[in-house]
């Protein structure tokens, strides 16, 4: 017996949405790894608007600058670098530092696709390099911090690890980050030193991922920097071990190149002075107090 | 939706009035089209801009590398299986939702609709509360030896959490248009429940059902957000297509761009099978006559 009606609802159609439905989805990826890119113009756009800097500044001494500077960091700065850049706003009255926070290649990559950038701070030297070599950096990079790994554990530390060994045992349920990314890098270089092999369950592809993992309990261990564990507040306990020292991790701070004609003389000699007040006695305090070692 | 189908066929046909093809209908306004033609520019033109930096020269070495192969088997296994997971829960879903009628109905629908609008993370971070080791459901689970995190399954336990309400959506909706004279005629004539929604009801919706499996899959196969979040990264085990494409970026960006094209085309290509294939021809013969 058949109760279908001559007609269902037209199947072209409906087709169609679901085609369309799909490609939204898909690309809905793409548009989800990339909202830092989009902040980034969204900053390009604030500060075209903003008001010219006076060219006098570039000058006079460094308390009249005027004007703004975009400062991209890696994630790992986000703490210290909103706290300094709004101790040189304080500094510089006339001066408003626009901060960009994201994973060092991921910056590298905004710049070289066009980001507005004056300042980059790298958590790396690799991803420095990347930009140095695509002729992007303005002047020497200068060093300001040290990082290293520690073992990150959940509160009370739930496997009783002790040393880095242990993370071996494949009880212990392991992450570390992937080592395409810096601190993935450093791991390799840590462990291949201590002469283990881990075997992980998940290979993250950034620390935060990493300390997730461990805060909500999921993994036993996580191999992430020191700095990150001070961040993560009572949920993650820190385990040094002596074998970190053979994977230290340097931050260079370095100016970008003005692609830009306009007023380009202002915005390097702020991005000048940014950087002369990162590496000096007050910036370092600031990152000293978070973890960060002191530039090799 | 309700009554699209009349609306359909008696517009056009008085519209037209003695023009033969009642099914053409040109009185789209010029605005209505340039609108539709920039919305279609924008979603495109970065298709194009992605399209324009695939490095054809290593491509094929790119994405026959051991590791984006793993990625593209693990994302099309646990897609399948999510969208598998998706009919088998989503189709009784949109029937209570759309035939039952209970106290709360409107608020449930709205809840189990609400992974459509939540953020993926955020999905990820409410599994991880269910599924995880000190999750609601976590400790019950250890105990019977099984463990969610880090596994094959927690993806696709993310892929079928966020997919779900595309199917229950588009089912639902289906299963209202069609309204329920059919299932009473059948009913009248002897049927039994499940005769009716075997015989009946199914039938009618297949279309739609069709089309939310595809959207439930194409879902699946995009799915990062709750992925990254809910079940790690690994090779071969965690780490799905759209994850490995996110690692690659930060190495290799011509690999990861010869993958995203991958995904595209994976699901051009289910879209595109659904659209030729999914459908019995009777119906779509008789839907473009009239």
């Amino acid at each position: 017996m058949n109760f279908l009606p001559p007609k269902v609802a037209s199947s072209k159609r409906r087709s169609l949405a679901a085609l369309l439905g799909a490609a939204i989805l898909v690309l809905g990826l793409a548009a989800c790894s990339a909202p830092s890119g989009d902040a980034a113009s969204t900053d390009d756009a604030a500060r075209s608007a903003s008001p010219t800097p006076t060219s006098t500044a570039s000058t006079s001494a460094a308390s009249t600058l005027e004007g703004t500077i975009t400062v991209f960091a890696a994630a790992s700065l986000t703490q210290t670098f909103t706290e300094i850049a709004s101790d040189f706003e304080e500094a510089n009255p006339g001066v408003t530092v626009e901060l960009n926070f994201a994973g060092s290649s991921d910056l590298v990559t905004q710049i070289t696709e066009g980001a507005p950038a004056d300042v980059f701070a790298s958590a790396d030297l690799r991803n420095y390099t990347k930009l140095a070599e695509a002729g992007l950096t303005a002047g020497d990079a200068v060093n300001f911090a040290t990082n290293t790994l520690t073992i990150a554990v959940p509160a009370r530390n739930p496997a009783e690890i002790g040393n880095l060994s242990d993370l071996a045992d494949a009880d212990v349920k392991t992450v570390i980050c992937a080592p395409q990314v810096p601190c993935g890098a450093a791991t390799v270089t840590v462990t291949e030193a201590a002469g283990i092999v881990l075997t992980p369950v998940s290979e993250e592809s950034s620390v935060t991922d990493v300390l997730g993992k461990v805060s909500s309990g999921e993994a036993d261990a996580g191999l992430v920097y020191v700095t990150d564990v001070l961040a993560a507040g009572d949920e993650v306990e820190a385990i040094e071990f002596p074998e970190s020292s053979s994977a230290v991790n340097t931050y260079p701070i370095v100016a970008v190149a003005d692609s830009g004609a306009d007023a380009a003389a202002n915005t390097s000699a702020i991005a000048q002075a940014f950087i002369q007040y990162v590496t000096g006695t007050a910036g370092l305090g600031v990152l000293a107090e978070a973890g960060f070692g002191p530039p090799e | 939706m309700t009554n699209s189908r009349a609306g359909l066929s008696v517009r056009p046909t008085r519209r037209s009035g003695a023009g033969a093809s009642s099914a053409r209908y040109g009185g789209l306004p010029g605005w209505v089209i340039a609108a539709a033609s920039l919305g279609a520019l924008f979603v495109l033109l970065p298709l194009a801009a992605m399209i324009l930096r695939v490095n054809w020269a290593d491509f094929g070495a790119l994405i026959s590398s051991e590791a984006s192969v793993a990625a593209l088997l693990l994302s099309l296994r646990t897609s399948l299986t999510a969208t598998l997971l998706c009919v088998i829960f989503g189709v009784p879903m949109a029937l209570v939702l759309a035939r039952a009628e209970f106290a709360g109905q409107r608020v449930l629908r709205s809840l189990v609709l609400l992974p459509l609008v939540l953020p993926p993370v955020v999905g990820g971070i409410a599994l991880l509360y269910t599924f995880g080791r000190r999750g609601l459901l976590g400790q019950t689970l250890e105990v019977l030896g099984i463990q969610i995190a880090f596994s094959t399954t927690a993806v696709v336990l993310a892929q079928t959490f966020v997919a779900l309400p595309f199917l229950v959506l588009s089912l639902e909706g289906s299963l209202r248009s069609v309204g329920t004279r059919y299932e009473a005629v059948a009913a009248t004539l002897g049927a039994s429940p499940s005769r009716v929604l075997t015989r009946v009801t199914l039938p009618l919706v297949l279309p739609a059902l069709a089309s939310g499996a595809v959207l439930s899959f194409a879902r699946a196969l995009g799915e990062f957000g709750a992925t990254l979040t809910f079940a790690g990264s690994l090779q071969g085990v965690t780490r799905t297509l759209p994850l490995e494409i996110y690692l690659q970026r930060e190495t290799d960006p011509d690999a990861a761009v010869a993958l995203s094209l991958v995904l595209v085309v994976v699901a051009v290509v289910v879209v595109g099978l659904a659209h030729g294939a999914g459908l019995p021809t009777p119906w779509r013969r008789s839907g473009t006559n009239r």
